[in-house]
């Protein structure tokens, strides 16, 4: 019995339909998602999420953050962000380097909160480089 | 001659205001099919959101270091109020609407002796509640002249929000804005962001979701990035739906407006042609009583 995928993020629905694994950047380390996986809420990184459909994997995206919960019969992401990865460009990827590291800067360091989503924001961007660098 | 003269004017101009009316109507019938798509697009995610709060909110219940965002702040005291407006006018009562309600709620909340702060998202509503609530305004917003809005316009005001929770600016926030109902129809309505109204979160547990959840990672730490997160959600599904009523607003407005011109156009023809044949008729007398007298 496959996994009911979703994938969301604020503008729309992107994808729903039934996998049979698929890999989430999770923010402690990717997560394979198979039918019957434990009930979880994951806190999701930028990265990429894999679809895997029989032993082949289908489709990639790039995710640039967000959150995933996980019961046996489904997998919901709700992403920040969403990209095919045909849409995830080296510039963008650079220039979104760029304005994190500048906001990084510009951070007050002693409020923690606000620093570590700049940080955040930086993995992401250094993600989505990575991923557009990727053949 | 001069009364009918000033009849073809006053025609013609009707004329042209019809024109005008008829062409807005149908822009915004074609802005509004987009806008409602992008309405219905951003639900399902809104609904997930929603989901999972409840099934975290019931997690974290009792939990006395709940962050402010989830339970508030303990406090009453002061309220803000987020009135979501459109940026342009001629769109029937949806600004005055969303304005009355707003100046309703500031009124009976300050009846009861709490402060009220106000941001206006939006210029009419800015303009209608500067009227008598100005110095209560903390912050506005505008998009006039841009064509859309995006998800990152709702993220910004969230921000905005929550910096001022933790300034202590506030304590209860509440967002009036036009639900979007259907076309013909859209309600001035008030929902509670701080604290986050999760009520229904026991229900939810209740009705078969299973209560196992493990969390990666904890609860809080989640939180702390689903409760802003769901704050800019909120805030951007009330934009789109108050960008969607707009559209609608001002289509069934225009609609009307077209309409009561058609009406009127008939009525001052109608009076044009009479005097047109009073005239010819005097002017046949008088030549008729001229022959006579000769």
């Amino acid at each position: 019995m496959p996994t009911a995928l979703e994938i969301v993020s604020p503008e729309r629905l992107l994808l729903s339909r039934a996998v049979d694994m698929v890999v989430i950047p999770a923010a402690e380390g990717e997560l394979g998602v198979l039918p019957g996986h434990a009930s979880m809420i994951v806190l999701l990184r930028g990265g990429l999420l894999r679809i895997f459909e029989g032993p082949q994997e289908t489709s990639r995206m790039f995710v640039a953050g967000g959150f995933a919960e996980i019961t046996p019969e489904r997998c919901t992401v709700l992403a920040d962000e969403v990209m095919p990865l045909a849409e995830v460009s080296k510039s963008a990827a650079e220039r979104r380097i760029n304005e994190a590291e500048a906001a990084y800067e510009a951070v007050d360091k002693a409020d923690i909160a606000a620093r570590d989503a700049t940080l955040d924001q930086l993995q992401s961007a250094r993600a989505m480089l990575a991923v557009a660098e990727a053949p | 001659m001069a009364n009918l003269k000033a009849l073809r004017i006053r025609i013609d101009s009707v004329k042209s205001t019809q024109k005008i009316t008829s062409a807005m109507k149908l822009v915004s019938a074609s802005k509004l099919r987009r806008a409602q798509i992008r309405a219905e697009a951003a639900r399902p995610y809104a609904e997930r959101m929603q989901r999972m709060l409840a099934t975290l909110a019931a997690s974290a219940a009792g939990n006395p270091s709940a962050p402010p965002l989830l339970v508030g702040n303990g406090r009453d005291a002061t309220h803000l109020i987020i009135a979501v407006t459109a940026d342009r006018g001629l769109a029937g009562a949806f600004n005055t609407n969303v304005g009355r309600a707003a100046r309703t709620l500031a009124q009976r909340l300050e009846a009861e002796g709490k402060k009220v702060k106000i941001a206006a998202i939006g210029r009419k509503g800015r303009d209608f509640l500067r009227r008598d609530h100005g110095d209560r305004i903390i912050f506005d917003v505008s998009y006039a002249g841009r064509k859309q809005i995006e998800f990152a316009d709702a993220e910004a005001i969230a921000a905005r929000v929550i910096a001022l929770m933790q300034e202590g600016a506030f304590d209860v926030c509440t967002l009036v804005y036009n639900r979007f109902v259907s076309v013909i129809s859209q309600v001035a309505t008030e929902a509670r962001l701080i604290p986050a109204p999760v009520a229904e979160a026991p229900a939810a547990a209740a009705a078969g979701v299973p209560a196992v959840y493990e969390f990666e990672p904890e609860e809080e730490a989640l939180l702390a990035h689903l409760l802003p997160q769901n704050l800019a959600v909120q805030i951007y599904k009330a934009l789109i739906e108050s960008a969607a009523g707009e559209q609608g607003a001002r289509m069934t407005a225009m609609d009307n407006a077209t309409r009561n011109a058609g009406d009127m156009i008939k009525r001052l023809t109608l009076v044009y042609n009479r005097s047109r044949q009073a005239n010819i008729t005097r002017e046949l007398i008088e030549i008729i009583s001229g022959a006579e007298a000769v």
